[in-house]
This record gives C-alpha cells, structure tokens and sequence, in this order.
C-alpha cells in the first residue's frame, strides 16, 4: 500500500489551489497515466483518492456506546493522507521505485513534488501450520 | 473456456428474466427461483459455445432451471421432513405452531410445454418481474441491484464490479432485497390499475439511478461506467417495447428513454485523454453520436405531440435543445428557460432550480441567475452540496467577478467527492486567478 501524504497548511494558500493551470493540468495528466501504466503492468490493484481533511472527522466510542464525533484528523498532524494506491508487485524494490516515481509528479513550475510516500505491506494470511 | 459470441450474450440477457417469469410463475419461490436461473444462465454461458446454441433456448434454459428448482425443493422436502420427525417427538400441547405443509411436488410433473408459445405472456414477465424489483418496499441500492440480476440477467461479479464493492457486499445486497419481497409478500403479477402509475414511476426512478451512475459515477477516478449506461438503456428500451403507445405512462417512458439516449450520446466528447471533465460548452460536438441523436429526438417530438407531458419528458426536451444546437453558441437557451420553468413547476427539485438559474443567466443576464441562486441558499437539501458553489462560481464569473468565483470554485472542489470533477473545478479556479 502506498500512502500518499500531503503538506496540511495552506491548500489554498500555497497548495494546488495556487498552481497555474497548465501545472494542474500536467499533474492530473500523469496520474492518469501513471495509473494505467499500473494497470497495464498488472500491477494495479486499487487506488483512491480522499476527500479534502475538512470534510474529516475522528470518531471515538462513547462511554456506554455510540459514536462521539469531532472535527478530524487529527490538530497535530503536519500532512494527510491525500490518497493511496494498493499495489501488487514482485519485491519490495519494485514497491519503491513505483513509489518514487508517484512522489516525483510534477508540482508547481513542473517542480517534482516530492511527496513523502508512505511504503506498507498488506498483513497476508497466517501461515499453514501456525 | 471458450466465451459466449456477443449475439449469445445478447439472447442470454433478453431471455434472462422470461426465464425468471416462467419459472417462478411454477413455483413462486422468487428468491430459490432466482437462484436457479442464475445457475441456468452460467451452464448455458459454459455450454453453448461448446455445443452450439440450442433449437429452443428459452425452452432449454427453463428447462435447466427448473431441474435446479426440483433438486432444491427435494433437499427442502428433506429438511422439512427431519425437522418435522423432530416436531412429532415433542408432545402436541408443546407445539406452538402446526408445522407447514410441505411444498407439493406436484409442480414438479408439470411441463413446461407453453414455453415459447408467443402468446404474449412471457413478454409480461419481464415486466411484471421489473415491478416486483423495483418495489417501493425495497431501498433504492437494493432495487438497482435485484433489477440489475434478476431482469438485466448480470451475474453478482458484474454488478460488484460496476459498483466498485466486494462481491460478498453485492451478494449480502441482493439477498437482503430477496429476503424483502420475500416477507412483504409481492405476489407476482401485474400491478393492479390503481397500483400502476405509482409502480410505474418507481421502475423508471430505479432504471434512471442505473443510468446516471453509469454515467457521471458519483465515486472513484474514473467519470464514467460506461455499461451500466448501456445497461440502463437496454432495460428502458424494453419497457417502452413492452408498453403500448398512447397508454398510461408510455410518454413518460419514451421521454426517459430518450432522455437516456440524447445524454449517452454524448459520451465519447465528455471526457478528454486524461479522463478529465469537458463541459458541454467546450465538447468536441462532431464527436456526438448522431444516431442516437435522432433516435431520441424522434422518440420526444413523437411523445410530444400526443400532448403527454412528463419530468422526464421535459428533460429529454431541454438535452434535445442542447444536441440540436451545431455549436454552443446556437443553444436555443429562451427554449431550454421555459422547459427549465415548467420543469420547476412539476417538480419541487433544487437541481432543477440549479439549472433553471444557469439557462435564466444565459438569457437575462448572470444577476437573474445569481438572483434564482439566493432561494437556494436556505434549502436544507443543498446545504453544503458543492454543485451549489460550482453553479454560482460559474455565473460570478460570467457577471465579471472573477475573485468571488476563483473562491466558489474552490469551495466546491474542496466539497465534491469526485476526483474528475475536483480536478476540473480546481482548474478553473486556476484559469481565472491567472487572469487576474
């Protein structure tokens, strides 16, 4: 699974939302083709994109049941999960170089961004004899 | 295995829910007949193109599913008969209960000779079948997915794959609706008369939630699911063959129908190379599927002119205004206001207050259209719908205010939960802010 992280202060101000339009559109560009070239190596499994962290919020159990709601995530958070892709590949290698080429898409100016991607295994089944 | 040839495919999904009539029709059991349908349908998809496609295949898949049904009401009788060895050794004044009788046998020996008699019946069955799916007893997710099986004759794997969940959650879906008519005890017939326009409109709202998540998929990346459009308008096609011209409903679901088509038509020019959004002012419109085009606008002049007036009619009649026209700049928008007018009328809709303000602002100019916005802004309904901002983002602009609409622009980025459309909102905020 990869987890694709994103600067929390300012979407508007200094995020995506600042980015000139020719930017935007060659961003959204290559995710669409990175995402088939995913799917065409059959390497793709799932992926999605999340809704914006305003819209989020953290639900805790109450005592005695019943959801208690706040605003989430969660204050301290420097960055958040903007979206993920789930992978299935031959070897952890490959898993990084697919994330690295997810972290290099092009920001403002064409810049890579250099998203911090976040590399985790999917938990598989337990073994046959456990 | 080899796979079944398109025009197979085609006779399978048509004969699909005849199948389902007959065969429940012998043994009222909708959800075991169901069942055994389904499993008919896949040995014919394994066996026909080994063996060919059989003389009678509606004979043939009935036959099928009928054995199926006779192995499973053997299996029930058995059930039943141990659980009622078990009732004998409780004593008498125990039973709270009589046990049921046993489901006859005597189905069994029936033949299933008028298959394929052309007497009309099983064209009824779909029919009568699409009324028992899309009951008003059963929650809209649950109908599109029954009517999606049972009628559109799609397997589970399909209808998951369309709505992007497990197929264990599908499955659980379409079990839960079985269980539903099961308990609320739709028998399986026609509508009454006094029952049909009501039955009626509940079908063609559960066709029309088939088509428009086909059409602008409401989650995920990708804008469009193209088959179950496809999907939507097969079944619609059906209904309104089913259907006699002039009678009660037929208008309204001609206008469905072509309102379906006239959209669908539309397609291949909605979204660019990377799957990003084109607005109907900037598509491609040599790209629209012209056949499609007169197919629907014949089918709404038509429906028309018999003097049946209808919401689905009145929004094929605004998209045939708009496919009508060679070039954006020729919509006939005094047209498309009226029918946004009388459309507004019939029904108590803030979508269609929506675009009544874009077509007003066209006309009149964007403050007619900003004005018609303001009565949106206290209906609870819209509360913090992004298509809101996106609709006032769009007319600010046209009134010049290019700082109030880079900011509504923005706000229904933030609130829409398609990717396509967050791309596309975020890019005209873009636009304009380099104006600027």
């Amino acid at each position: 699974m990869l987890m694709m992280h994103t600067p929390r202060v300012g979407w508007k101000d200094a995020g995506i939302g600042t980015w000139p339009q020719e930017d935007l559109k060659a961003h959204i560009s290559f995710m669409h083709r990175f995402n088939k070239e995913l799917t065409d190596a059959g390497e793709f499994v799932d992926a999605q994109g999340l809704a914006l962290p305003h819209e989020a919020r953290v639900v805790r159990a109450k005592k005695g049941g019943g959801p208690e709601v706040t605003d989430g995530p969660f204050a301290e958070a420097k960055e958040f999960l903007a979206g993920f892709w789930i992978i299935d590949c031959e070897s952890t290698e490959r898993a990084y170089e697919i994330a690295a080429r997810a972290s290099a898409a092009p920001g403002k100016g064409g810049v890579p961004l250099n998203m911090p991607i976040e590399v985790r295994q999917v938990m598989g089944r337990p073994p046959e004899d456990l | 295995m080899t796979p079944l040839d398109a025009d197979a495919e085609h006779l399978l999904r048509e004969l699909a829910p005849q199948v389902l009539g007959a065969v429940i029709r012998r043994f009222r059991d909708f959800a075991a007949s169901e069942d055994a349908v389904q499993e008919a349908l896949l040995a014919a998809a394994v066996q026909w193109p080994e063996e060919g496609v059989p003389d009678n295949p509606r004979g043939w898949l009935i036959h099928v599913a009928a054995r199926r049904m006779t192995d499973h009401l053997r299996a029930e009788l058995a059930r039943r008969r141990r659980e009622t060895v078990v009732v004998m050794q409780v004593p008498a004044d125990q039973q709270v209960a009589p046990a049921a009788d046993p489901p006859s046998l005597a189905y069994l020996g029936s033949s299933f000779g008028a298959a394929g008699t052309g007497d009309g019946s099983e064209q009824d069955d779909t029919l009568i079948l699409l009324f028992m799916c899309c009951h008003p007893a059963l929650t809209s997710p649950s109908a599109i997915a029954l009517t999606l099986r049972a009628v559109g004759g799609l397997t589970t794997a399909e209808i998951a794959n369309a709505f992007l969940v497990p197929e264990a959650t599908m499955a659980q879906r379409i079990s839960r609706a079985k269980q539903r008519i099961r308990t609320s005890g739709v028998p399986f017939r026609m509508p009454t008369d006094a029952e049909r326009a009501e039955r009626l409109s509940a079908v063609l709202h559960v066709l029309y939630l088939i088509f428009s998540e086909g059409y602008t998929s409401s989650i995920g990346p990708n804008l469009q699911r193209s088959d179950l459009s496809t999907e939507a308008i097969r079944l619609t096609r059906a209904v309104h063959n089913l259907l006699p011209p002039g009678g009660e409903g037929a208008g309204e679901v001609a206008g469905l129908l072509a309102l379906m088509l006239l959209t669908d038509a539309r397609r291949s020019a909605r979204t660019g190379p990377d799957g990003e959004l084109i607005p109907l002012t900037e598509q491609d419109r040599t790209l629209w599927d012209r056949n499609a085009i007169s197919e629907g606008v014949a089918l709404i002049t038509d429906t028309l002119s018999r003097g049946s007036i209808g919401a689905y009619q009145l929004q094929a009649a605004i998209a045939a205004v708009h496919d009508e026209a060679g070039r954006a700049e020729d919509t006939d928008w005094p047209q498309i206001l009226a029918l946004y007018g009388l459309l507004k009328r019939m029904s108590d809709n803030p979508m269609v207050t929506l675009n009544h303000a874009i077509a007003a602002a066209m006309v009149n100019g964007p403050p007619a259209g900003l004005e018609l916005l303001r009565a949106l802004d206290a209906d609870e309904r819209l509360a913090g719908h992004y298509r809101l901002d996106a609709v006032r983002a769009h007319l600010l602009e046209m009134a010049g205010d290019h700082q109030a609409a880079i900011a509504h622009y923005q706000a229904a980025a933030g609130r829409t939960t398609s990717i396509p459309e967050r791309n596309y909102l975020t890019t005209q905020a873009a636009r304009l802010a380099e104006r600027e």
